[in-house]
């Protein structure tokens, strides 16, 4: 092959790639068999960083970004005027292991514009990961993106080679869809994604009979959504994302602040910022959704429509619900304790740990790890000193953002690394 | 006041543990185990050298592993790789306590030595997983695949059934560049080896013998890496954070050309 249109290929398809922010390669676990190539922890590993302090795991690449389809949001859109071009199977697969060898990657996430159509699309991709796993012995990480409208028997053919499966919805509603992608229709990015979950149900049950079953997408299926390009409320985002987790099984919905890439006038306009701070605060909300046993209609509800961006959802919905608290530390339950201001699940499963053996009073929770500047407002402990003054939420807020500003900074940061 | 009595020992594991043989065996109230180059400011001290004795090292290590979790175990193995100057004695008394105490209890990390066993074993353990992400490898014209590191703490034992599982079916060579030592894999098992030459040879040596495509596929790795990052979303503390400055020099994508 020769070395500079690869070179070229390669900023073409990775440069088109990147807006995607999946690069989980955890789950799904693949032992080394036979001597071949690679395995798959299950942990995951970030064998570098972007500048952006983003994880990178994955080759992430387009097979190609030629495509029939002009979807406003998107740089490789049909109507935008950029190079073209594309890989060859066998490239793919070159790089991929070359890639791997030398300790660069976990895995390939492979994508492509839609040429032709769905199927001739999704098939490439297939045959990629087939190589891989078939001639190369490959036990990697493989992630295939479903092209909206694949056939049924493709997306079956596709789990049995690659980890994880993704659709793409884009866009969380389907009024913005219309909007955005006329195109497209909302069917066809339901029908793989369908597809995927019922024959992940399938190979679970059938498993159970028969060992031998062979594996189908372990890793699951996963989807994104691009925040801040339509005009969708926070809560029309977190319920479409609680109704694609429900639905499909989803392990995880990303959400992908919308990065101006061209100027339209249904889309915000080139050099406005992306809303990182909203991306980060929908990542929060779902961690209290899976994690911390709160309900959707408890952080956005059509009174409250948008999560704060100056205070984290958690914090808000105390504010909104004072009459919850104080809560007593060495009495109340899991699901109050969780439910604190500045408490994570670490500490709660610390708290009640350490109360088997004695009460706990302040300098306790300290030494446990507990941001008291944010926790002292909502808690009473083993102790005389309390907040007893009633603050209104407002001035609460304030005392708080003030008091724990640079803390705050940190735990910020903290959080967006933990999502990105 | 009783006189401390020096042991010294050759810096290996076996080593280590013969010496804490040798506390028992000899009733020393005072111990203070050193490695054989680190000299002693304390004139009133008796030095005393511990030759290794795998025999006896097991037996420790037979005993120790009864009273303790398989974690606690890996977490004592760590600490001694992490080279801090006299962690021996804190693994020393660490192990003290577990023989006089019973293990059914718990840990109790009011102990100060506990405390510490944890936190330098999750220090050491971090320093392992950089290590299986930061290695880069780089095929010689032998098909070696080759790659030097500089890793705080000595993990390279800790990092050899990752890189045997998962690069099954190529010969590779991880290289420790400040202890000078590297682990080989020859496709059927992993073996230690040295070098005479001085570090700055073995990097031209690298160099010179890289296979045809090697220089490719790192500019082709270059040239991945600039076009993942997004712009408009920089973040230098956050990057930094993840990736300490002083790895670069080993990351292909972070080299300076
Ligand atoms: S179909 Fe996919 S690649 Fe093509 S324009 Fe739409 S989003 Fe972009």
């Amino acid at each position: 092959m020769s070395f500079d249109r690869i070179k070229e290929k390669l900023s073409i398809l990775a440069d088109a790639a990147k807006y995607d922010v999946s690069c989980a390669s955890s789950g799904g676990k693949r032992a080394n068999t036979n001597k071949g190539l690679g395995n798959n922890t299950g942990m995951g590993i970030c064998h570098s960083y972007t500048e952006d302090g983003r994880c990178v795991s994955l080759l992430k690449i387009l097979m190609t970004n030629h495509c029939i389809y002009d979807c406003a949001y998107c740089v490789t859109r049909r109507s935008n005027d950029i190079k073209r071009a594309a890989f060859k199977i066998q490239e793919v697969v070159d790089l991929t292991i070359n890639f791997y060898r030398r300790n660069y990657i976990e895995g390939l996430f492979l994508s492509s514009g839609i040429f032709k159509n769905a199927d001739y699309t999704m098939e490439r991709l297939i045959r990629v990961a087939k190589k891989l796993r078939l001639e190369e012995n490959f036990n990697g990480y493989i992630h295939l993106k479903s092209i909206p409208g694949t056939s049924d028997e493709l997306m079956r053919e596709a789990g049995l080679y690659a980890d994880r499966l993704s659709v793409n919805i884009e866009i969380p509603t389907i009024s913005g869809l219309k909007l955005l992608a006329p195109e497209k229709k909302h069917e066809d990015f339901i029908k793989p994604m369908n597809k995927v979950s019922t024959e992940i149900t399938k190979y679970q049950s059938e498993r159970k009979i028969i060992r031998s079953t062979p594996r189908y997408a372990p890793a699951g299926q996963s989807t994104q959504m691009i925040i801040g390009a339509t005009g969708e409320s926070d809560w029309d985002i977190i319920r479409s994302a609680t109704y694609y987790y429900k639905k499909f099984n989803m392990r995880r919905v990303y959400y992908s602040g919308y990065v101006p890439v061209l100027s339209d006038a249904r889309l915000p306009s080139l050099g406005s910022q992306v809303p990182m701070l909203r991306e980060n605060r929908l990542y929060q909300t779902d961690w209290l959704l899976r994690f911390y046993g709160f309900s959707v209609q408890e952080i956005v509800n059509s009174q409250h429509q948008n999560l704060d961006l100056d205070i984290d959802p958690k914090l808000s919905w105390a504010l909104r619900n004072l009459e919850h608290f104080p809560i007593d530390i060495n009495t109340a339950d899991k699901r109050m304790l969780a439910r604190v201001p500045g408490i994570g699940m670490t500490s709660v499963s610390k708290i009640i740990q350490a109360r088997k053996f004695r009460r706990l009073n302040w300098s306790h929770l300290k030494a446990i790890g507990i941001a008291l500047n944010r926790t002292q407002y909502f808690i009473v402990c083993d102790s005389k000193d309390f907040y007893t003054k009633e603050y209104s939420p407002e001035t609460l807020k304030q005392k708080i953002l003030k008091n724990s500003s640079t803390k705050y900074k940190k735990y910020f940061d903290g959080q967006l690394s933990l999502f990105s | 006041m009783n006189p401390t009595t020096n042991l010294q020992y050759d810096g290996s594991f076996d080593g280590f543990l013969s010496c804490v043989f040798a506390v028992y065996e000899q009733k020393i109230s005072a111990p203070v185990i050193q490695k054989e180059f680190q000299n002693t400011a304390d004139f009133f001290a008796t030095t005393e050298t511990i030759f290794t004795n795998e025999q006896r090292a097991k037996r420790v290590w037979k005993a120790f592993c009864k009273k303790t979790t398989s974690k606690e175990q890996k977490d004592v193995f760590k600490v001694f790789l992490s080279e801090i100057k006299g962690v021996e004695n804190t693994i020393l008394r660490y192990i003290q306590y577990t023989f006089k105490n019973d293990s059914s209890k718990g840990i109790d990390f009011g102990n100060k030595d506990i405390l510490k066993i944890s936190q330098v074993a999750r220090m050491v353990d971090r320093e392992k997983h950089r290590m299986e992400a930061f290695v880069r490898f780089q095929l010689t014209t032998d098909q070696i695949y080759v790659s030097t590191v500089e890793p705080d703490f000595n993990v390279l034992p800790l990092i050899i059934n990752h890189f045997k599982d998962r690069y099954a079916d190529q010969k590779w060579l991880i290289f420790d560049m400040k202890r000078k030592y590297g682990i080989f894999y020859d496709l059927i098992s992993v073996d230690t080896v040295t070098f005479e030459h001085k570090e700055e040879h073995i990097l031209k040596k690298i160099s010179d013998n890289y296979d045809d495509k090697e220089s490719e596929f790192q500019q082709l790795w270059d040239t991945y890496y600039k076009n993942v990052n997004i712009k408009s979303r920089k973040n230098t503390k956050l990057h930094l954070q993840h990736l300490p400055k002083r790895y670069w020099k080993y990351l292909t994508e972070k080299k300076p050309q």
